[in-house]
């Protein structure tokens, strides 16, 4: 059969981010596919080196909307090395739990996107509805819903109080019990079943020889994860399983990612547990002394690293970022061997990629008014009532499940 | 005598060339410097015999006289190796290491285009992560770059499109 290579991308290839595919077809079958990156560079590394570090931290926060939390983390740890400070016990217990939060989040997304790419819609909206629970608490705890701003150089900025370690606890009740009846879902609904399994193959020695990093390659049975490897924040001090699957598939994903909710919420409740007393917060100098470090992080998505280079200045003379996605990317070529072309979406998206996140900051005016910016709650009403116009109404339902909860 | 250590001291007594440049600097992080002409041999004891089968990145640097290349490179039990080489700032040759880790492409790809180093045997592929039609001879992350006309015409297109 003649082969025929297809442009896909680069607006919305599947995902709701730029990013360009070519696939060679022999009729729906793929026999080559290349991927070109680099539609959402937009030089952070070097706005990094003509920023102050602490400018810095917030400018690595929003390389990722999704996983903020990862690379702000990553970088303070590296400036922390080079500066010699030594982070307050409490503000790296503060610095996990966001960071396990920020890791329900974005498994919960994945969840909703891989039940869309599909054709599963009922899953997205269920998880992205449960998500808004972590989202909440997210909100209450930073102030901010993604880019929360929570790290700065030398420990944390917010505390944890105790009204809010108790809503925190019962977000984690609702989760979890929400997420085993996402396992159960995975372990007994045929069709979920049957359309992952044995689609997106890779192969345990592929996974290894091709650098796969995080959930992708702990699907192939590679028990690798930088939280036990090289623990970083107070990873050392808490009790968790590093999850992995021999399905060497998006099934296999799908459940490594299950399984790293339910730790989540366990280490979440152990770090409010034993979280120590004290400062959460150490003075950190302007400028920060020649040297380097290499930071690592396990980030959703995998190993988030991050180099810094001082020169004595108060602008680094060089940072460097590796995103997860980076990494995982290379893997897509050899799933995608000799498949169908209808998998191309949730083989690509099960390793979560995440090509730059977020784009701008926009505002919301109000239609009739448009001096007037509409808050978060102004917002969700609005919503509910275009919906309940539509003759789509959720009341019954939400009262229902609060009733559950 | 700790990992590192042993590590350190394995590297120095095979590369004597190699003494007083490699640094434990803290648990789980080993510095070490090699000239361009015994990197090969380095990186390839580290990954074949100590055990280093995981990259984890390259860093580029502009070094005002010469650039700087940092493999880092890891181990399952967390230390990170990271061998720093130069190559000349002039022109800046080295090869690629594919054939240890077929996953170095894209970060070599990457140092190509923003430090301008050309990296030998690496095969045909696209660029990442500049334009296309990114003016030849401009590597936005050499310290003596500044936006010229025709690069500020390509990130003004980009920008208006997106």
């Amino acid at each position: 059969m003649r082969k025929v290579v297809i442009p896909i991308g680069p607006q919305h290839p599947a995902l709701k981010e730029p990013e360009s595919f070519s696939v060679t077809l022999s009729g729906e079958r793929i026999m080559a596919f290349s991927a070109r990156l680099g539609y959402n560079h937009r030089g952070i590394e070097k706005a990094c080196e003509e920023r102050t570090y602490i400018q810095d931290v917030y400018l690595v926060e929003r390389i990722c909307g999704i996983c903020s939390h990862a690379h702000s983390t990553a970088f303070v740890q590296a400036v922390e090395e080079i500066a010699g400070l030594s982070v307050p016990e409490r503000a790296l217990y503060i610095r996990t739990i966001i960071a396990e939060l920020e890791r329900i989040h974005s498994h919960l997304l994945w969840l909703g996107v891989a039940g869309h790419e599909i054709g599963f819609d009922t899953l997205l909206m269920y998880t992205w509805r449960d998500r808004e629970v972590v989202m909440d608490i997210l909100a209450e705890l930073t102030g901010n819903r993604v880019n929360y701003g929570i790290n700065t150089i030398g420990g944390v900025r917010r505390n944890i109080d105790a009204s809010e370690i108790s809503d925190i606890l019962k977000a984690m009740d609702i989760l979890e019990e929400r997420t085993k009846y996402y396992i159960q879902l995975a372990k007994e609904e045929t069709t979920l079943i049957k359309r992952l399994s044995c689609v997106g193959i890779l192969s345990h020695e592929d996974a290894l020889s091709l650098g796969a990093v995080g959930p992708t390659a702990r699907a192939s049975g590679i028990p690798r994860d930088t939280r036990k490897d090289d623990p970083y924040a107070a990873y050392d001090k808490l009790e968790f399983k590093v999850i992995t699957d021999d399905h060497c598939d998006v099934y296999g994903r799908t459940l490594v990612r299950l399984g790293e909710l339910m730790e989540s919420y366990k280490m979440i409740r152990q770090a409010l547990k034993e979280m120590p007393t004290g400062p959460i917060s150490v003075k950190a100098p302007r400028k920060i002394p020649a040297g380097e470090a290499f930071s690592r992080y396990e980030a959703p998505r995998g190993e988030d690293v991050h180099y810094v280079k001082a020169d004595g200045t108060d602008r680094p003379e060089r940072v460097k970022v590796r995103a997860p996605t980076l990494a995982n990317l290379q893997t897509v070529a050899k799933m995608l061997e000799d498949r169908q072309l209808a998998d191309l979406p949730i083989v690509i998206a099960a390793i979560d990629p995440c090509f730059s996140c977020t784009d701008r900051l926009i505002s919301l005016r109000e239609p009739k008014k448009p001096d007037k910016t509409l808050a978060w709650e102004d917002l969700r009403a609005y919503s509910i009532e275009w919906y309940r116009a539509r003759g789509i109404d959720f009341t019954k339902v939400n009262r229902k499940i609060s009733r559950r909860n | 005598m700790t990992s590192e250590d042993k590590i350190a001291n394995d590297l120095t007594e095979k590369f004597r060339s190699l003494s007083g440049k490699i640094r434990v600097q803290r648990a789980r992080r080993i510095m070490a410097e090699v000239d361009k002409d015994s990197f090969e041999e380095v990186l390839g004891y580290a990954i074949k015999i100590l055990r280093f089968s995981i990259l984890c990145t390259i860093t580029g640097l502009d070094e005002r006289q010469s650039i700087g290349l940092i493999y880092h490179i890891a181990r399952t039990d967390g230390i990170v190796l990271s061998i720093k080489t130069s190559v000349s700032y002039e022109k800046p040759l080295m090869n690629t290491i594919t054939p240890y880790f077929p996953a170095a492409e894209i970060y070599e790809r990457e140092i190509a285009d923003l430090l301008g180093v050309e990296i030998a045997g690496l095969g045909p592929g696209n660029r990442y992560p500049l334009p296309d039609n990114w003016p030849k001879g401009e590597y936005p992350l050499r310290k003596n770059w500044k936006k010229n006309a025709s690069a500020n015409n390509i990130i003004k297109e980009r920008t208006d499109n997106a």
